[in-house]
């Protein structure tokens, strides 16, 4: 359990470290904080996008310990001492990833706001499942709701990138 | 029609990818100004109830609560879209309409205080009978849902051309059915939220809006103010769809709010309260008759409607006309007669979603044509190809169709279908359905009366020439404008796409542009685009002219650099002609504007469905049914589009993906449902269902190679078309597979299985 503070009215808050993209970032939290919530408004980590707010749409999606998870369902004191990516973490030194790069390439975005859900729920994927087939892609991003695309773009760069391949076949 | 061109008609990758897929881009609920307060909207818990009193005295003791207003501290002036009923307030003065009616608001320091507040304002309410079912809310002794509109008419609407009472009586075969359609959501992925903050007398903005200048006009007329005193900026929007086409209450709310505690507030609807606002598709009754000739050529129709309109006007006029107006598109006929109510009910306002009016009637249409040629033993695609509008014609409601390739589409899609193979050799409960769509390319009259421009632009070069800076009021909602916009500004000015970059919706420093709605920014703001760039080349070619003493019209400028046609090895290049001309001359600046020609008939409703071009599609759709189980399986899809010169091939499929995606949606899983009350059963995302990745079939998109000669480089709409024929095209694909037709939306599995259910006890009924 994590250390707790009692203010003067009795809200007790709890001191948690988040491991968000290779960062430790403690924070003061109430037990009723949800980890979405911490990483946009006390870390500015708005790429995590908030949609429903009930774990149905996978705007919020991030990768806890590696795994996808929708960051609404979960409180931050639960995240405490665990490892997190967020979309702003895919990037490495300013370079995108090869989903990224994929997804720009085959015009899988659009609006945008499933994109950072999407990115790493495919990135999940391509790491247990370098080589998956596109039954394999589909059920992979089951979780994230795009209301623009039909999904056909989004499934074709995810398949791109895990053939080396970023550019589409028609570019 | 040359394609001689550089830069548009390629696939160039989105100008905002980079900043999408790395968390960097900013959406109105991302931003966050110092001091900024969270404000919230209390709504009505009943679907029409008299209001006796409102206590916001507990709320205003509680600590973080800054505000707690009603409809005391706002301007009591009635607002809407449709300027021919303004009929909503701020908040509720005397009655509430729909559950989720605006009531009061708070603004707290922070979210949780909030819903603490909300909960201490004390509202009584004497609870009123409420209209529920939109079929019966014209009926003797129905409540009012407003005093002034009797028997809950909101638009009524009879329109005829030609003489279809003759036809009809001339006709080989006469036959009429019934359609009943759902209401339906957008269900933007982003919820909205607005950011206001004053300083002094000027207000600021920030929306997740699709038309910043009517959301400017609105708010402006609501508060008395100058429009100059009115700030709206887009910032990036994550869908909308129609949606987020009118101020909110979090716009009007949150400015009040934001001038009482003299701090920003943000204002933001959850997913259950975006439902509420909804906004969406109306439900609808159609009756459908036609006459044809015996082959099957359509002599005469006759459309009798009937829509829910929900407790508001919003832009539900213009829905109630679009229904009507855009049926007689694909296919033609002179004679035509349509009539329509749209009335009130207590339930949420319906308004404009993607194929704004027009996808559920031709559902209904394309339902009943597939009947009539059944009837006649033709095969669909034939009846459709015998009927198909061709280019140059006017409808008989006076719209004239320039480009139109619609026999084209048909043709195609039918070849890659694999359609006559398929219909002849589908085995049982395999069925293949076709139908066909039209839209407008941007409305031909703006939403409120004015003489204004509908789209505007201007282009900076920057000192040195290594960018310019497009800056236009369109609105880029995920639809791809502000890369198709920078496409066709670089290709007129003979730049290069990399070099662009692009300053778009904020009323303060991008001109004037309607926005994102009626499909229109490609060829309208495009229009106005494309004047800014051979502006700009029109200077730069001038000083190539001086600085190389060849003359300005055996120069060209194509992709950065400036040539002689005449003498190979004369150029310079766009930068050094364009610093030349800043030293010399001042800054280099295009500016362009789009108003279209006078169009449509004279007759009552005559504005609306008008355009300068229609595009045109068709769609095949192929299913699997579950006999057990009702069970629709898609197999595939095929579309073909006439939609213009494509300006970048794959945002086009793109957007034509995302289209059929919410037609499927709509034509087998989505509803809104209510309960006895007038409360949404389903305002979330897992009941309210949005196809995932598995559900979606192999999709084959396809253009014709079409060209419209009123448009920018030959372009037409193609964003909200594609979802016209989807609806129909299952509903028929249903059809050819079972034997039995479903004629209501949402077509599900339950629907289906109870069709097949009721066949095979007919058929058991008649061999016993």
């Amino acid at each position: 359990m994590p250390q707790a503070i009692t203010d003067k009215d009795g809200v007790k808050r709890y001191l948690i470290t988040l491991n968000v993209n290779g960062d430790a970032k403690t924070v003061l939290v109430k037990g009723n904080a949800i980890l979405t919530n911490v990483l946009r408004d006390e870390l500015d980590l708005t790429g995590t996008k908030k949609g429903c707010e009930l774990g149905d749409c996978g705007s919020c999606t991030i990768l806890l310990d590696g795994k996808p998870v929708d960051s609404c369902l979960m409180l931050a004191v639960e995240a405490d001492g665990r490892e997190i990516t967020t979309i702003e973490g895919v990037a490495a030194n300013g370079r995108l990833d090869a989903i990224q790069e994929s997804m720009i390439n085959h015009a899988a975005v659009q609006c945008g706001y499933c994109t950072p859900g999407m990115v790493l729920s495919a990135k999940a994927l391509l790491t247990r499942n370098p080589h998956p087939t596109e039954p394999e892609v589909r059920e992979a991003i089951a979780g994230n709701l795009c209301r623009c695309t039909g999904y056909v773009h989004i499934v074709e760069a995810v398949l791109a990138a895990s053939q080396g391949r970023t550019a589409p076949a028609d570019h | 029609m040359s394609d001689n061109h550089k830069v548009i008609g390629r696939s160039v990758p989105r100008i905002d990818g980079p900043e999408k897929v790395t968390g960097a881009a900013k959406y109105t609920g991302d931003l966050k100004f110092p001091n900024m307060l969270y404000g919230k909207i209390l709504t009505s818990p009943h679907a029409h109830a008299r209001i006796i009193s409102i206590d916001t005295s507990e709320a205003e003791k509680l600590p973080g609560v800054k505000a707690v207003i009603t409809h005391k501290d706002v301007p009591e002036l009635k607002y809407g879209l449709s300027p021919a009923r303004w009929d909503e307030n701020i908040f509720c003065i005397d009655k509430v309409r729909f559950v989720g009616d605006k009531v009061a608001a708070v603004a707290c320091v922070d979210e949780e205080t909030c819903y603490r507040a909300l909960k201490l304002i004390k509202v009584e309410y004497e609870v009123l009978p409420a209209v529920l079912d939109f079929r019966h809310a014209m009926d003797e002794g129905q409540p009012l849902v407003h005093e002034e509109y009797e028997r809950n008419i909101n638009t009524e609407i009879h329109q005829e051309f030609g003489d279809v009472d003759k036809a009809l009586a001339e006709a080989h075969h006469v036959r009429t059915d019934v359609f009943v359609g759902q209401r339906t959501y957008q269900a933007p992925i982003e919820p909205h939220s607005a950011i206001s903050m004053w300083e002094g007398e000027k207000l600021t903005i920030y929306s997740s809006t699709q038309s910043p200048h009517y959301f400017q006009y609105y708010i402006a007329r609501e508060f008395g103010m100058p429009m100059g005193d009115v700030r709206i900026i887009k910032p990036y929007l994550g869908g909308g769809f129609g949606g987020k086409l009118e101020p909110t209450g979090l716009e009007f709310a949150g400015a009040v709010l934001a001038k009482r505690t003299g701090r920003p507030v943000r204002t933001f609807y959850d997913r259950a309260e975006m439902f509420a606002h909804n906004r969406g598709r109306h439900a609808q009754y159609m009756e459908i008759t036609t006459g044809v000739d015996k082959d099957g050529k359509i002599l005469a129709a006759k459309a009798n409607f009937m829509m829910d309109g929900g407790a508001y006007t919003s832009l539900g006029i213009a829905s109630a006309y679009y229904a009507g107006a855009l049926l007689p598109m694909t296919y033609e006929f002179d004679n035509y007669q349509f009539d329509m109510f749209r009335v009130y009910t207590n339930l949420p306002a319906c308004g404009a979603q993607r194929g704004h009016g027009a996808p559920q009637p031709k559902y209904a249409f394309e339902s009943h044509l597939d009947n009539v040629a059944a009837d006649l033993g033709i095969d669909p695609m034939d009846i459709r190809i015998r009927n198909a509008r061709r280019p140059d014609t006017v409808t008989p409601n006076d719209f004239r169709v320039n480009s139109c390739m619609m026999r084209e589409c048909l043709e195609q899609v039918r070849e890659m279908s694999g359609w006559d193979e398929k219909k002849k050799n589908l085995p049982h409960g395999r069925g293949i359905g076709v139908a066909t769509g039209s839209f407008v390319t941007g409305a031909g009259y703006p939403i409120y009366r004015t003489d204004l421009p509908h789209a505007a632009a201007f282009i900076k070069v920057h000192e040195d020439g290594t960018a310019a800076t497009l800056y236009t009021g369109s609105v880029d909602i995920g639809q791809g404008s502000d890369t198709i916009l920078c496409q066709m500004a670089a290709e007129a000015m003979g730049y290069r796409y990399e070099q662009m970059k692009i300053v778009a919706a904020d009323t303060e420093i991008t001109p004037l542009d309607f926005g994102a709605y009626a499909s229109r920014q490609t060829y309208m703001s495009g229009a106005a685009v494309k004047q800014a760039g051979e502006e700009i080349k029109k200077q730069l070619l001038d000083m190539a002219s001086t600085m190389l003493s060849l003359p300005a019209d055996d120069l060209e400028c194509e992709e950065g650099v400036i040539f002689s046609k005449s003498r190979e090895g004369k150029s310079l290049t766009f930068e050094e002609v364009a610093r030349k001309h800043f030293v010399l001359k001042g800054p280099l600046l295009g500016r362009g504007a789009y108003t279209p020609p006078k169009l449509g008939g004279s007759f009552k409703g005559a504005a609306v469905g008008t355009s300068p071009a229609y595009s045109f599609g068709a769609q095949v759709g192929e299913v699997s049914i579950d006999e057990e189980t009702g069970e629709i399986t898609v197999v595939g899809i095929w579309d073909v589009h006439d939609c213009g010169k494509v300006i970048n091939p794959r945002l086009l499929h793109g957007q034509v993906h995302g289209a059929l995606y919410m037609g499927m949606g709509e034509s087998v899983w989505e509803e809104v449902l209510f309960d006895d009350k007038g409360r949404i059963r389903n305002a979330e995302l897992a009941n309210y269902r949005l196809l995932t990745a598995v559900d979606m079939p192999p999709i084959q998109s396809e253009v014709v190679n079409s060209y419209e000669p009123t448009g920018p480089w030959g372009v037409k709409e193609v964003g909200e078309g594609a979802t016209n024929p989807t609806l129909g095209m299952f509903s028929n694909a249903i059809f050819d597979a079972m034997g039995v037709r479903v004629n209501s939306l949402p077509l599900t599995y339950e629907k289906v299985w109870r069709a097949l259910k009721e066949k095979r006890e007919k058929e058991e009924t008649i061999a016993a």
